[in-house]
């Protein structure tokens, strides 16, 4: 009844390319339904995300892509079912054999294994690019703002805007705060990065610079990707697995050669002929 | 009718003295009142928002005169506090012009974008360090002037203390005007002084606003445009408005 992407089978050349990333299952969504009012967006969900994997959402909107990544971010919360990150429970604490809904302190402690970039970028327009990517490292994980600093200064040049670091985000083109938000996400060393659409907000000449910034992370790094993005060109180029939702469950899972050559499914065929 | 002796001017300018003093110390008690309440009235737990609500609906509702008479005669009956007059008048403005700050540091914290709370939580920020360092520091700018009104208001109202003998400049006033017979003189010269005192409060105020402007990466701008201000009062858009440069979110 619901897509089980199995993943871990084609991880040996991932794990065997890189030993930091062993193959384990690092996100499970176990039965997981939400509803907003009577509209059911993500109906008794079963999938499961392997380390390193990098993962793409596609599918017609409101099939529940973002509502997965705000869900895992813990922006909202799931009405039924349960979601795992590396082995422990992300809503939910286990007290006295039972699972009971997971207080602040452990809900941030999961969380900080995870980062997420935004379609709208939502840097804070209060601080300059170097605190925006250092305030959370310096008061979150404690780390010196030596540290931190250095920290940031690598990842800028990773996002190539190491000239901007001492510039409020309003003094930033759309591509460019988007490239600091990835900065930003990156900083706080997460094992998986959601992206929400992040180039759906950009002009279209600002989108290819995020993209090869995206691909770059994607193909160096051994970071847990799962992307929800209308750019099928990039899933392709950067996705192991390609998960097709509709209303609400996962239709169709599989390589991006096959989903985006010859899917199963009929609806995945129109839904691709119609943004391809 | 009698002229207005060097020493009867003298009991203005003293005045002038206590409406600052009075001024300062109600609004300062009026700040924290206006951003414990107003923050109280956007907490998660409703008990603490049903409390808060009914804080600022029972001072807005109720005259900082009557008030002010009620500290001064009837806290001292029931509860055996006798304050001076000067503190009981800088409590009940305090008290009211806090009420209605809190109108303002609510409207200003929920303008902020939900996104930007958003952000703060992908980054596992605490509640507390979310408010601090991203919430409030953007509302800020958004308080400023609404506050100046406020502020204005306040040095105004405590023109409400002369009838409790508090010497400031109204009291000083009328005292000149029973010595002397000269109404015109005297009200003239003290609605003179009352512009003054706005005035400066004013241009200080544009000063910290400029500053808190500035500190959200907005630059000091000469005139403000309808459209920046529109834009100003929702965080997504702040983010951006800058941008109508290369490259805007839209």
């Amino acid at each position: 009844m619901s897509a089980d992407s199995n993943l871990s089978k084609e991880s040996a050349a991932v794990t065997a390319a890189n030993p930091a990333v062993d193959g384990s299952e690092l996100i499970r969504f176990d039965k997981v339904t939400k509803r907003f009012g009577s509209n059911t967006v993500l109906d008794s969900l079963d999938f499961t995300v392997s380390s390193g994997k990098h993962v793409t959402l596609i599918g017609p909107s409101g099939s529940g892509k973002t509502t997965i990544l705000r869900l895992l971010m813990t922006l909202t919360r799931p009405d039924e079912g349960t979601i795992k990150v590396d082995g422990d429970y992300l809503t939910h604490e286990e007290r006295g054999g039972g699972l009971v809904p997971a207080g602040e302190k452990h809900v941030r402690e999961v969380r900080k294994k995870i980062g997420m970039v935004f379609q709208q970028f939502n840097l804070f327009p209060n601080m300059k690019v170097m605190r925006n990517i250092t305030e959370a490292p310096v008061h979150v994980l404690g780390l010196s703002a030596d540290e931190a600093e250095a920290r940031a200064r690598e990842l800028l040049e990773l996002v190539g805007l190491t000239e901007h670091a001492d510039k409020y985000p309003t003094q930033l083109s759309g591509g460019q705060q988007q490239r600091v938000a990835i900065a930003r996400a990156l900083a706080m060393r997460p094992q998986v990065l959601l992206l929400d659409e992040v180039t759906s907000a950009l002009d279209p000449e600002l989108v290819a610079g995020v993209l090869d910034v995206l691909r770059d992370i994607a193909h160096t790094t051994d970071i847990t990707m799962l992307c929800v993005t209308h750019e099928m060109n990039f899933a392709r180029d950067i996705s192991d697995d390609v998960l097709m939702f509709d209303a609400g469950r996962v239709i169709e899972s599989g390589s991006p050669e096959k989903i985006f050559s010859e899917p199963d499914h009929e609806r995945t065929r129109q839904f691709l002929s119609a943004v391809l | 009718m009698s002229e207005i002796s060097w020493g009867l001017w003298k009991l203005l300018l003293d005045g002038v003295w206590i409406t600052v003093q009075l001024t300062v110390f109600s609004a300062a008690l009026a700040a924290a009142v206006a951003f414990v309440i107003g923050l109280a009235r956007t907490h998660r737990l409703w008990v603490v928002r049903f409390l808060s609500g009914a804080y600022f609906e029972i001072f807005r509702g109720t005259s900082a005169l009557i008030l002010m008479f009620w500290i001064f005669f009837v806290l001292p009956i029931g509860f055996g506090w006798q304050l001076v007059p000067m503190w009981a008048a800088v409590l009940a403005l305090g008290l009211s012009y806090g009420a209605y700050g809190s109108e303002v540091v609510r409207g200003a914290v929920q303008a902020v974008a939900p996104a930007q709370r958003e952000a703060g939580i992908a980054l596992s920020f605490t509640p507390a360090q979310q408010l601090r360092k991203i919430i409030l520091p953007q509302a800020w700018p958004e308080m400023v002037p609404p506050f100046n009104n406020l502020l204005i208001e306040l040095l105004k109202g405590s023109a409400l203390v002369s009838i409790m003998g508090v010497g400031d400049i109204a009291f000083g006033a009328s005292l000149v005007r029973n010595a002397t017979g000269q109404s015109a003189p005297v009200y003239t010269v003290i609605l003179v002084m009352y512009f003054v005192l706005a005035f400066v409060l004013t241009r200080g105020m544009r000063l910290v606003e400029r500053h808190a402007k500035a500190s959200v990466g907005r630059a000091p701008q000469k005139r403000e445009g309808l459209r920046t201000r529109m834009n100003g009062g929702r965080g997504d858009e702040l983010a951006s408005s800058g941008a109508t440069t290369a490259g805007g979110a839209r």
